[in-house]
């Protein structure tokens, strides 16, 4: 099971001739992801590492037939990148890339949604059902397969969260990084939704941050109709108000954006908040044994 | 990115929004010559990058252009919120009939932008919201579809205007939309929008805040960019590619990731420590980034031990540790280092640094603790 992709995944790189693009499609297949076909504008070759190269999505989906695709294309051009994949049929849409501006994604949000296309990102790590599928650039060996999904607006923060569980010997069915931006195209609770239909996660950890109301609409849903415990972190305790901390939608705007606001709203969801990211592994391990 | 008023005029007026007459002066003297040339009375207004300027005297009301003189003198140089004024627009005073507030922000939970408008103009929208959220008007625009005539007929009308000013009001929020539009901003205000006693209709005060992700395909907007508004050291940290916010406490972090960077500063709080900064250093980062992060660190003084956290993905541990070796040897470090490292060649980076005499973690919670041991009593 797990949720989104897994070893039977047909993966399309987007942006593929690129350095980052070339890097992380070679990763992906080192771990096993079955990567179908490559698409750049600016290909010559006619295939990479034994993946087929084309120049358009039209030409690559002629002959092989993607459940997904993953954007590398740099920001300008991002956009265009997931209207070409939805005009394809592609119905999962992972966009790695940083800096797109948010009119751009306002429209392709309102476009994918209306499509019935599962956008995730961008600005995000991607997607990983351990031992079976990764969509991404997470380092893929620090994953272990099991029953703990895991839904993060970070990157780095991610790897340090798997690690703990790892550590507390628990593994993950699927991990997706929603992305650090203001608009992206999946938030918690599109994938809490997806994960309590999900009869191999067990558990489910949430890693938030200052802004925006997400945290607070998972918590709603995580009270009236999940039905399976979560275990949350909320990055940014120490931000200060009207500053944006790295991430483009990581910015205190007004007082529901906070930490302490969503720490609250959560906990009386029934939310089991870790007050380090490291107490995540050791929290999980305890919510599932009851 | 944040512009000043005079810019974001110059902005409303491109888009045919009408605003006073003024000119922007730097010293008293270009400021007694502009309300010469404008014709007294005129408003001295500073332009800074900070709310409540009113209010901190930084507007004032000039008869005459030695009273401009008098103003400007008084305003250049004052401190708002922290900020220094350099500049101040001077315009020609208008008589007040009426004044509305008008704006169009960047909505987040509808992943839209919204037109937001009161009949009461020059109050703050945010405190109106909390007092009497009846009184304001909201029109979403349909992010494929466009705004609607319809919708700002709802505004114009809603507001309470009628023939024959409701035409050139209508006008002022189709143009101030269009503005917003074009420019990638998330955010823009008139307010007041003035309505004279001899009928003309005025933006009076304008404020555009900017999406910096928008900012590579407008570059004359970039181009309003004031450092002089910045603080140095993120300055510098913009040029170099790094984020950079500066914090108040006394430990330097350098993190990659934004995620991990908030949460190391959280940790280093939760142990009882403030941190100095956030710093990011990116997810492809190299030792150059490394050595540019640790010199900008090094800089504060009131810095007393540094804390570098790394999570190895796509970052290479080994590339980390060979920029803080360089640092070691082109900086020098007069202050303690707590280095954490793991994942992606962790090993090899903990050799080099070891090598160099610096000790090193793997730990996060561990190593955090040290650095706040490390400046307790300092």
């Amino acid at each position: 099971m797990a949720i989104l992709v897994d070893e039977n995944t047909k993966v399309m790189v987007q942006g593929i001739a690129g350095v980052e693009g070339k890097f992380h499609t070679e990763q992906m297949i080192k771990y096993g992801t079955k990567v179908v076909a490559g698409v750049d504008p600016a290909v010559k070759e006619k295939d990479f590492l034994g993946v087929p190269l084309f120049r358009t999505c039209r030409e690559a989906c002629a002959t092989v037939k993607p459940d997904a695709t993953v954007i590398f294309v740099p920001a300008p051009y991002a956009a265009d990148a997931i209207y070409e994949a939805v005009a394809v049929g592609v119905k999962l849409v992972v966009v790695i890339t940083e800096g797109v501006p948010v009119n751009d994604m306002i429209k392709a949000y309102a476009f994918t949604r209306s499509k019935g296309v599962r956008m995730i990102g961008p600005n995000c790590p991607g997607v990983i059902s351990p031992d079976r599928c990764k969509i991404g650039i997470m380092p893929g060996h620090i994953h272990r397969k099991g029953n703990v999904g895991v839904i993060s607006r970070s990157g780095t923060l991610t790897y340090e969260v798997v690690y703990s569980l790892v550590a507390a010997g628990l593994g993950q069915s699927t991990c997706i990084g929603i992305g650090g931006d203001p608009v992206i195209g999946s938030d918690f609770v599109d994938l809490l939704r997806m994960f309590k239909d999900d009869p191999e996660t067990k558990g489910i950890v949430l890693i938030g941050e200052i802004g925006g109301n997400d945290e607070a609409r998972a918590a709603d849903y995580i009270q009236k109709e999940l039905g399976k415990p979560v275990v949350a972190f909320i990055a940014g305790r120490t931000a200060p108000p009207e500053r944006r901390m790295g991430h483009a939608g990581a910015i205190i705007g007004s007082a529901a954006d906070t930490a302490a606001a969503k720490i609250e709203i959560l906990e009386k969801a029934g939310v089991k908040i870790a007050a380090i990211p490291t107490d995540i592994g050791p929290l999980m391990a305890q919510s599932l044994k009851r | 990115m944040k512009i000043h008023e005079y810019q974001a005029k110059r902005v409303l007026s491109e888009y045919g929004v009408t605003i006073p007459q003024g000119e922007v002066a730097v010293t008293p003297e270009e400021a007694y010559a502009a309300a010469a040339r404008l014709g007294a009375p005129v408003v001295v207004k500073a332009q800074v990058h900070a709310g409540g300027r009113g209010k901190a005297g930084g507007v004032k009301l000039a008869r005459t252009p030695e009273e401009a003189k008098a103003a400007a003198m008084a305003i250049l140089g004052m401190t708002i919120k922290g900020r220094t004024v350099r500049i101040v627009l001077v315009e020609k005073a208008v008589e007040i009939a009426r004044e509305v507030y008008i704006g169009v922000i960047f909505d987040r939970a509808k992943k839209a932008h919204t037109i937001i408008a009161s009949a009461e103009g020059g109050i703050e929208i945010e405190e109106l919201a909390r007092t009497a959220p009846d009184k304001i008007l909201k029109e979403t625009v349909e992010p494929t579809v466009g705004l609607q005539p319809y919708q700002i007929r709802n505004i114009v009308w809603g507001m309470g205007f009628t023939a024959p000013l409701d035409r050139p009001i209508f006008a002022m929020v189709a143009n101030l939309y269009r503005a917003f539009a074009a420019t990638d901003a998330s955010l823009a205000e008139i307010n007041p929008l003035v309505i004279t006693k001899g009928g003309e209709v005025l933006a009076c005060d304008g404020k555009f805040n900017f999406d910096d992700n928008g900012m590579f395909r407008q570059k004359k907007i970039a181009e309003f960019r004031d450092p002089g508004e910045e603080d140095p050291a993120e300055r510098e940290a913009v040029d170099k590619k790094l984020n950079f916010i500066k914090l108040d406490g006394n430990i330097g972090c350098m993190v990659n990731g934004a995620g991990l960077a908030m949460a190391t500063m959280d940790m280093i709080k939760h142990f009882g420590a403030e941190p100095a900064n956030f710093l990011d250093i990116g997810g492809g980062a190299k030792a150059q980034q490394v050595k540019d992060a640790l010199s900008i660190i090094l800089r504060e003084p009131k810095v007393k031990a540094i804390f570098i956290n790394i999570f190895g993905g796509i970052v290479r541990c080994d590339l980390v540790a060979e920029g803080i070796i360089a640092a070691k040897k082109d900086l020098g470090f007069d202050r303690p280092v707590v280095i954490r490292l793991i994942g992606t060649n962790d090993a090899i980076a903990r050799k080099m640094l070891n090598e160099e005499g610096f000790p090193t973690y793997d730990n996060m919670p561990e190593a955090a603790r040290k650095a706040v041991e490390m400046t307790a009593g300092v």
